[in-house]
C-alpha cells in the first residue's frame, strides 16, 4: 500500500506515434478533434482501488485534475475539488475494449448499417473503419454505463487484411473525428482462419485455404516492402516515384513500427504461423484477438511480445473455437504474456468487469490465483498496451488521463454496476442521472433514451 | 409431525435394502419449492428421486453421503431454450440437427429423435449445473444454397443431460418464429408469419373435425402434411403451448389476440418490448423467456429493449425463465447463472431469479410435478456450490441428475490440464 501521498507537480505527455498517412497535427483530415468534457476537480474518497499497475490500495483517495490523474493515495486534502464519499466502492482505470464494432456494425443490425467488412477482395488496407463510424449507434452509450472509457473499432474479419482501426474516446460526438483517441497510433485489422476463407472460396476466389491465407499475407507485404523501397530510393533522388497507394501506405506503416497489428487468429498452430510471417518481414503483432488457442502458445506469445484479447467462454460457434477453455486468459497471464479480456460484442462490451471474473473463479478452480488488482489489468492497461496508449490511459498513475470508473462494489461481482465514469476527469456517466448521461439521437423517445440503458 | 412422517419413511426405507440410497448433508439449501431455504439441511435421494429433505434426519446406513457443510445447495438448473445436444459446432462444421432445411415438414419437426447425451456441449455445460433443458427447433434459414426456413420449427422436447435415459419429454412445444425474423420465412412481412400460423390452426382444427373423411379423399387438400398436422393437434387442444420467437410490442398483443381465439397457451421466447405489456401478458397467462442483458435495439422490434425488464414482468406477476446471452445460448447455456446475477443487479428478487432459472422453465413447459425444485418425489437434481451460484467467480463442486453424481471432467477441462502442465519435454499430444 501506498503511505505517502504522491502529489502530481508536472507530467510529461508521450505522444505514441500516428501511422503513415496521419499526423497529429490538428489540421490534418481525419486527425482527431476529441475535446474533453467540462471538468472540476473531484476527490474520490476511502476507496479500494485498483491502480491498473498490478496495485491494490484500500482506503485511498483519489483526486483528478486538469483532467488528470493529480494524487493518489491516502488522507488527500479536499481543497478546492467536489469530494465525492466512496467509501466501500471500487475504483479502477476506465474499461478499455480492443475489440468492438460499434458504429461500423451498429444497432439497429439492418443491411444498411452493415459497414464493417469492405468484403470485394482479400486486402483492403486501403480502408478505415473510421469512415464507417456511424457516432450514434446506442452501444456507445449501454458501453459507458459498463465503464467503457475508450475502444478500437476495428473493421471485420472477411478479409486477410480488413483495414485500418481507429482508438476512439467513448464520448459521442457529431463524427468520429470528435471521438478519436488524440494521439493513438492506427492498428491494422488481419484475419486468419475460417472468416476470409469461407469468404472468398465460397466465391470461387483465392483463398480458399488456409494455406491460400497466408499466400496472400506474404503476397501484401513483398508488395508494400518493394513499395517502401522504392519510395525510400525516390527521396534519395533515384528512380521515378511510385503511384500514391492508399493501401501500401498503410501496409508500409505496419513496416515501419507505426501502425499495430491486430489479427483476429483462432487456432495456436495458426498463429504460430502468423508470428513467423511477421519474423519474415520483420514487423510485430501488437495482439492476437479471439485467441481461443492462446492457452497452447502462452510461451510463444510471452516470447513475441504479442499480447492474446480472448473472450471468457465463447467457443464451438465455429470449428476453429471448439477448443476454448474459460482458462485461456488466465494461462496466457500465468505464462508471463499480455492477456485482454475483449468483447467484439454490443452486450459484452458492457460487462468485460463480469467476463474477466468467470476467468479468475475458473483459474481458482485449477489451482491458479488471479487477485483483482492482477485480473483488472486484463480489461485496462494491457488493452491500452496493445493499444499504443499505455502512456496516456490503462492505469492510475499520477499524470495519467483521469479515465476512471467508480464502481458501487467489487468489480467482479455480478451485482456490482459502474456508478460514476470519468473521461479525461469530466463526469462521462452517473448511474441513474439522466441530468449527466448521454442519449444518442437514434434512441431519442425509446427506453434506452429514457434511461433504459442504465 | 413433518418429522415422525419422515421417520415412518425412513423406516419404510431402512425395509428397502436393494434402494440406493444418497444423502447430501450439512448445506443451506435453496429447495425453491414449498421448504424454501433451510440452514444445515439433511437431502435423502433414493432411487434417483428426492425422498426426504429437512433438518434433523438421520441418514440410512449405506447411504452414499456426500458433505455439503458450508456450502449452498440450489436444484439443477434447467436451460430455457437452445440447442443442447442438437449441434457440436455451429457455423460450417459438425452435425447441427435442430432445423429443417428442406419443405417436407414443418410442426411435425421432432428434435427429441436427434438428441445426443454424449454430445461435448451437454457434458461442458453440465458440470456447470446444467440438468435440464428444453432443446429447440430453429426456423432454418434461408439462402442461396437451396435452404428454406419456416414460420413453424417444430417441436421442442425436454432432456436431461444425465448419463441415462435422456429424454424426459417429447413435444413440449411447438415453436413458432413471428415478427422480424418470422418474415423471413413467409415472404418478407409479419402478416405472411401470422397467415402461415393460423392457416395452420385452422388446418389442423379442419382436421381434427374431418379426420375420417380426409382419409378417405372426401375432404380438400391442406397445404400441411398430416405428421405436421398431427403435431398440431396437441396445440390446438392447449395441451402444449407454441412458444413465440417475437421481440415487438405490437407482435405480442397480436399473439394474445391469437391465443385467445385459438385457445392456445403461449410462451414469448425474446420478448425485448415485453415489459411494456407486463400486466396483459400477465392476465393472458403467457410466460416470457428473456436475456435479461439484452437492451439494445437490435432490430427495429426491439427499440424499447432495456435493462430491468424480467423485474418489471415478475412484479406484475408474469412467469418469466431466463436464458443465457443471446449470442450463444446452446454452447453457453451455463451462463443462465450470469442471466440471472445481472436480472439481480437489476432489481429483481434473488430467489426469485434462481427460481427462474430452476422451477419456472419446468413450469412453463408442464414438468413442473417432476422437475425443477428440491421436492419429496421430484427428480433428483441438485447443485453443490461453494459459494452464491449467481456469482461469476462461483462453480459447482457436485452436481446430481436423477440422483447420480456426474463427473465433472469435460473436454474442456482436459484441454485445461494438459497445457496447465509444465512439462514441455513432450509435445501436448504425449502429454495426459
Amino acid at each position: 500500500m501506498i503511505r505517502i501521498i504522491i502529489v502530481m507537480t508536472a507530467f510529461g505527455l508521450v505522444a505514441a506515434g500516428c501511422g503513415e498517412g496521419d499526423g497529429n497535427d490538428n489540421a490534418a483530415p481525419y486527425a482527431s478533434r476529441y475535446e474533453a468534457l467540462p471538468s472540476t476537480a473531484t476527490l474520490l474518497t476511502g476507496a479500494t482501488i485498483l491502480t491498473g499497475t498490478g496495485e491494490r490500495l484500500d482506503d485511498a483517495d483519489i483526486l483528478l485534475k486538469d483532467g488528470r490523474v493529480f494524487a493518489i493515495g491516502p488522507g488527500l486534502s479536499t481543497a478546492g475539488a467536489e469530494v465525492i464519499d466512496a467509501a466501500g466502492k471500487w475504483i479502477t482505470p476506465g474499461v478499455i475494449d480492443v475489440h468492438t464494432h460499434l458504429g461500423v456494425y451498429p444497432s439497429p443490425g439492418t443491411a444498411s448499417h452493415s459497414d464493417g467488412n469492405e468484403s470485394t477482395a482479400p486486402v483492403t488496407a486501403e480502408v478505415w473503419a473510421e469512415h464507417s463510424v456511424w457516432p450514434h449507434d446506442p452501444g456507445f452509450v449501454t458501453a459507458l454505463a459498463g465503464g467503457v472509457t475508450a475502444m478500437q473499432i476495428l473493421p471485420g474479419s472477411a478479409n486477410l487484411i480488413g483495414g485500418r482501426s481507429v482508438t476512439v474516446k467513448n464520448v459521442p460526438g457529431r463524427n468520429v473525428m470528435d471521438m478519436k483517441f488524440p494521439g493513438a497510433p492506427y492498428g491494422l485489422k488481419m484475419a486468419c482462419g475460417e472468416n476470409p476463407k469461407r469468404n472468398y472460396g465460397g466465391r470461387g476466389v483465392a483463398p480458399s485455404t488456409r494455406m491460400g491465407n497466408v499466400a496472400g499475407y506474404r503476397s501484401a507485404w513483398i508488395e508494400a516492402a518493394d513499395y517502401r523501397d522504392k519510395m525510400a530510393a525516390t527521396e534519395k533522388g533515384q528512380g521515378e516515384a511510385p503511384i500514391r497507394s492508399l493501401k501500401l501506405d498503410t501496409l508500409v506503416g505496419v513496416l515501419n513500427g507505426k501502425i499495430l497489428v491486430h489479427n483476429h487468429c483462432y487456432r495456436g498452430d495458426e498463429m504460430s504461423v502468423m508470428l513467423d510471417i511477421a519474423k519474415e518481414f520483420d514487423y510485430k503483432i501488437a495482439a492476437f484477438h479471439h485467441a481461443v488457442e492462446a492457452y497452447k502458445i502462452a510461451d510463444l506469445l510471452a516470447e513475441a511480445d504479442t499480447c492474446a484479447a480472448v473472450w471468457a467462454d465463447w467457443w464451438g460457434f465455429k470449428m476453429e473455437a471448439y477448443d476454448g477453455i474459460r482458462e485461456n486468459a488466465a494461462l496466457v497471464d500465468r505464462a508471463g504474456a499480455c492477456a485482454i479480456i475483449h468483447s467484439d460484442d454490443e452486450l459484452g462490451i458492457q460487462r468485460l468487469n463480469q467476463e474477466t471474473a468467470k476467468v479468475m473463479g475458473a483459474a481458482a478452480r485449477a489451482g491458479v490465483d488471479i487477485p483483482p488488482e492482477r485480473a483488472i489489468r486484463w480489461i485496462t492497461s494491457n488493452p491500452a498496451k496493445s493499444l499504443g496508449i499505455e502512456a496516456m490511459t490503462g492505469t492510475l498513475a499520477i499524470g495519467m488521463m483521469a479515465d476512471v470508473v467508480m464502481w458501487d462494489g467489487n468489480p467482479f461481482s455480478v451485482y456490482t454496476k459502474a456508478e460514476r465514469v470519468y473521461i479525461d476527469g469530466a463526469l462521462a456517466y452517473e448511474r441513474g442521472n439522466d441530468a449527466v448521461n448521454p442519449v444518442t439521437d437514434f434512441t431519442l423517445g425509446t427506453a434506452a433514451g429514457a434511461g433504459g440503458s442504465r | 409431525m413433518n418429522r415422525l412422517v419422515t421417520a415412518f419413511a425412513l423406516l419404510a426405507l431402512a425395509l428397502t435394502a436393494t434402494a440406493d440410497t444418497t444423502a447430501v448433508i450439512g448445506g443451506k439449501v435453496h429447495t425453491v419449492g414449498p421448504q424454501g431455504t433451510i440452514d444445515n439441511a439433511t437431502i435423502i435421494i433414493v432411487d434417483g428421486k428426492f425422498f426426504a429433505i429437512g433438518t434433523g434426519i438421520d441418514v440410512p446406513d449405506g447411504a452414499t453421503t456426500i458433505d455439503a457443510s458450508g456450502k449452498i445447495v440450489t436444484p439443477g438448473l434447467f436451460s430455457p431454450v437452445g440447442r443442447l445436444g442438437l449441434i457440436e459446432v455451429s457455423s460450417s462444421a459438425g452435425p447441427d440437427d435442430s432445423a429443417q432445411r428442406g419443405t417436407q415438414f414443418t410442426a411435425g419437426f421432432d428434435v427429441a429423435d436427434a438428441y445426443n447425451r454424449r454430445s461435448t456441449l451437454v457434458v461442458i455445460n453440465r458440470i456447470e449445473g446444467v440438468t435440464r433443458a428444453a432443446i429447440t427447433p430453429a426456423p432454418g434459414r434461408v439462402d442461396n444454397l437451396g435452404n428454406v426456413g419456416h414460420v413453424l420449427s417444430g417441436l421442442a422436447a425436454i432432456v436431461n443431460l444425465g448419463d441415462s435415459d435422456a429424454l424426459d419429454l417429447r413435444g413440449a412445444a411447438m415453436v413458432v418464429s413471428l415478427g422480424e425474423n418470422g418474415s423471413r420465412y413467409a415472404g418478407g412481412s409479419r402478416t405472411g408469419a401470422w397467415l402461415v400460423l393460423r392457416n395452420a390452426l385452422d388446418e389442423a382444427l379442419d382436421y381434427r373435425d374431418h379426420e375420417v373423411d380426409f382419409e378417405r379423399g372426401m375432404r380438400r387438400d391442406y397445404r400441411h402434411s398430416v405428421a405436421d398436422l398431427e403435431a398440431l393437434q396437441e396445440v390446438i387442444s392447449g395441451n402444449i403451448p407454441i412458444l413465440a420467437d417475437i421481440e415487438r410490442a405490437s407482435d405480442i398483443e397480436a399473439l394474445i389476440d391469437l391465443s385467445d381465439a385459438y385457445r392456445l397457451k403461449a410462451i414469448i421466447n425474446g420478448g425485448s418490448e415485453a415489459w411494456m405489456l407486463a400486466d396483459r401478458i400477465a392476465a393472458a397467462n403467457i410466460a416470457v423467456i428473456l436475456a435479461p442483458t439484452h437492451n439494445l435495439p437490435f432490430s427495429f422490434d426491439a427499440l424499447n429493449a432495456r435493462l430491468g425488464a424480467a423485474t418489471i414482468l415478475i412484479e406484475a406477476g408474469v412467469t418469466v425463465a431466463l436464458s443465457a446471452d443471446v449470442s450463444n445460448p446452446s454452447h453457453n447455456a451455463r451462463n443462465i447463472t450470469q442471466s440471472a446475477g445481472n436480472a439481480v443487479a437489476d432489481g429483481l428478487d434473488w430467489d426469485a431469479a434462481l427460481r427462474a432459472i430452476t422451477l419456472t422453465p419446468a413450469e412453463i413447459y408442464g414438468v413442473a410435478d417432476t422437475l425443477g425444485s428440491i421436492e419429496a418425489g421430484k427428480a433428483a437434481d441438485l447443485v453443490v456450490w461453494p459459494a452464491d451460484p449467481l456469482e461469476l467467480t462461483t462453480y459447482p463442486e457436485a452436481v446430481l441428475i436423477n440422483g447420480e453424481q456426474i463427473s465433472m471432467v469435460s473436454r474442456q477441462t482436459l484441454l485445461r490440464d494438459r497445457y496447465l502442465q509444465s512439462d514441455s519435454s513432450r509435445p501436448p499430444a504425449y502429454r495426459d
